[in-house]
């Protein structure tokens, strides 16, 4: 990257580029070390290998997109990223730092938050006591975890009012919120909670565009803060509004690798679909921009 | 949805999910089923003792012997698990405790010391077996339940040729421990110690689930056991420590039973896991775990208990006890269903 520190008025390129880097200033964050990194990991189920040979990193104030399509094995990264599984070969890196997480409580207390697919609510558990399960808040002089209730409650109701959801009443069970209103509970808690690192497992497959539009918004008000998103969708238009870097999936294993600078919209939806089903895909796609 | 909509409707919106929230509670049903229950004995009362303190005295003598039990089991029940060892693990310890103290002349207090930590080892081994090997916590524990009816027959008839232990009475120390598990107190009504221990159990039971993160953890291990693990909610060390508690508070009513018979039968207590079950049912546990009250369950064992005295004081043959038992537990957990239903399908 060129500098030129005797002009006063940069050229148009130039610009451009001082654009770029004010949009996306996470490229020059001073920690050398990503957020999050995977180097050549490997997860096996029995004879089944679900990922193969998996390296990628994730930067502190970027949205980090994994795409695949069903049975790429974004499940099964996720579940390694969050501390479900451990992988049969390879290292996760913390921060830079070699990770052996035992359990998701252990890759919580590393900072480490996620939303699974299957939003990780009970039920029949209310609102309030799902936003804190695993997480609870205790009352400071309380040896014996007895949970500060009316902390939980009004931190709840704050959390997923910042969030655009009202919910009418915290004590009643998450089983009868809509799946939009239990996708804002999941991802409004991962958010409190996600310190360092958010994993979002497709967050918005369920929802509406105008949903999914909030999740989205929601996303990026999460890079805002400095977290590191990891974004996983098959769905590489909700990816291409909201990513800065982008992995493909693809049964097992890597297929390719983009930044954002480096990738159009189109060679996006090129890489997931290719050979033959590219061709019928573009003809859909024209009909919808008609 | 719009805001000024929302804000409108308010006032209203509170005053029916107050109303919600009454009817979404696990021991509505209970509650109601008991007060139908103690006017019905009340009014088929023929000795006049039934709706007094005397006759109260009575039933929750019964309904603790049932309660102490039955709030563990309906906490691990919300937990998604059963214990069917529960009942015959009072013959157990209180069999352990006598022949301690009897056949090996151990004092009485290392005595009921030992029983407890014996019984908290057998609900570990319930625990582990029944996350290390995946299988139906009703099959682990049903297991468990042969093994011990068999011990306690066994190894009391090994050790004094009969099928009782007697003769705890005579130990050393035996009056200061029956003061702590088998005295009474409220002369002249004379209500059992145990009904203390009863209500003790239960409100530490009801603080756990309702105040601690520790119940927050019940109510999600058994709601959904892999949302709570991926929570990170410890799944295994929640189940295992509850199947400790089944077991110590079997344990205790085995110490306290022993020390009020001054002896025990080998048979003892078998049979009476139904009876925690019941009143946890009773009481709005969910089969299915996730949902139901430590509150619930000990208005279950009053039920229970009033039952028991109520069809004695009424002069019925008590052979029809486990009928009204039967009839008790289906209704009240239809009701239980349907209030449930309505109370959770309702949005506002």
């Amino acid at each position: 990257m060129t500098d030129s520190p005797h002009a006063h008025e940069p050229a148009p390129a130039e610009m451009l580029q001082a654009v770029e880097e004010a949009a996306t200033p996470h490229q020059h964050v001073a920690n050398a070390f990503p957020a999050l990194a995977l180097r050549g990991v490997t997860k096996a189920f029995g004879s089944v290998i679900a990922l193969n040979d998996i390296s990628m990193h994730v930067d502190t104030g970027t949205v980090t997109c994994v795409l695949g399509d069903n049975g790429a094995g974004k499940s099964t990264l996720i579940k390694i990223l969050s501390g479900v599984h451990q992988p049969t070969e390879g290292q996760l890196l913390l921060a830079g730092e070699a990770q052996s997480f035992t359990s998701p409580r252990a890759a919580q207390a590393a900072g480490i938050a996620t939303v699974f697919q299957d939003l990780a609510t009970v039920p029949l558990m209310s609102v309030w006591r799902n936003f804190f399960l695993g997480n609870e808040p205790q009352r400071p002089w309380s040896r014996l975890r007895v949970i500060d209730g009316g902390l939980a409650r009004r931190t709840c109701r704050a959390e997923l009012r910042a969030m655009g959801i009202d919910i009418r009443d915290l004590e009643q069970p998450v089983g009868t919120l809509s799946g939009g209103e239990r996708q804002a509970v999941a991802i409004a808690r991962a958010v409190h909670f996600g310190a360092k690192v958010l994993i979002l497992d497709e967050p918005t497959s369920a929802l509406g565009v105008k949903q999914s539009g909030v999740v989205l918004k929601y996303i990026l008000q999460a890079r805002e803060r400095g977290v590191a998103v990891v974004f996983i969708t098959h769905n590489p238009h909700h990816a291409y509004m909201v990513g800065d870097r982008f992995y493909l999936l693809n049964r097992g294993r890597m297929l390719n690798e983009f930044e954002r600078e480096t990738v159009t919209l189109e060679g996006l939806v090129t890489s997931m679909a290719g050979g033959a089903e590219l061709e019928s895909l573009a003809h859909e796609l024209k009909t919808f921009s008609r | 949805m719009s805001a000024t909509a929302a804000t409108a409707n308010d006032e209203r919106l509170v005053q029916v999910s107050r109303l919600t929230r009454v009817l979404r509670r696990p021991e509505l049903g209970a509650l109601m089923g008991a007060v139908v229950v103690y006017l019905l004995f009340s009014a088929t009362d023929t000795t006049g003792k039934f709706a007094t303190i005397v006759g109260g005295a009575r039933w929750t003598d019964v309904a603790a012997s049932t309660g102490i039990v039955a709030v563990p089991v309906a906490m691990l029940m919300i937990a998604g698990e059963f214990d069917l060892s529960a009942g015959v693990m009072i013959g157990t310890s209180g069999l352990l405790a006598g022949l301690l103290m009897t056949e090996y002349h151990v004092a009485m207090w290392p005595a009921i010391a030992l029983t407890l930590a014996f019984a908290a080892g057998i609900g570990l081994i319930n625990g582990w077996l029944v996350i290390l090997t995946g299988l139906p916590s009703f099959i682990v524990t049903l297991a468990m339940f042969f093994s011990l009816r068999g011990m306690n027959l066994g190894v009391t008839k090994a050790l004094t040729d009969t099928v009782r232990v007697a003769g705890v009475g005579d130990v050393p120390g035996y009056d200061g421990a029956a003061k702590i598990f088998a005295s009474t107190f409220w002369s002249p009504y004379n209500f059992r110690i145990s009904v203390v221990w009863w209500v003790g159990i239960t409100l530490l039971a009801t603080w756990v689930l309702a105040k601690t993160r520790f119940g927050n953890w019940i109510y999600a291990v058994g709601g959904d056991a892999n949302a709570a693990r991926n929570t990170g909610v410890p799944v295994r060390r929640t189940k295992i420590t509850l199947f400790v508690c089944t077991s110590l508070a079997a344990a205790l009513l085995g110490v306290i039973d022993v020390l009020r018979l001054k002896s025990m039968q080998a048979g003892q207590g078998v049979g009476d896991e139904f009876s925690f079950i019941i009143a946890a049912v009773v009481g709005g546990c969910l089969l299915t775990g996730g949902f139901g009250s430590a509150i619930g369950a000990s208005i279950g064992a009053s039920i229970l208990g009033m039952a028991f005295i109520g069809i004695a004081y009424a002069g019925w043959n008590t052979d029809w006890t486990w009928l009204f038992l039967g009839v008790i537990l289906f209704l009240a957990v239809l009701v239980n269903t349907f209030i449930g239903r309505r109370a959770r399908g309702a949005r506002k």
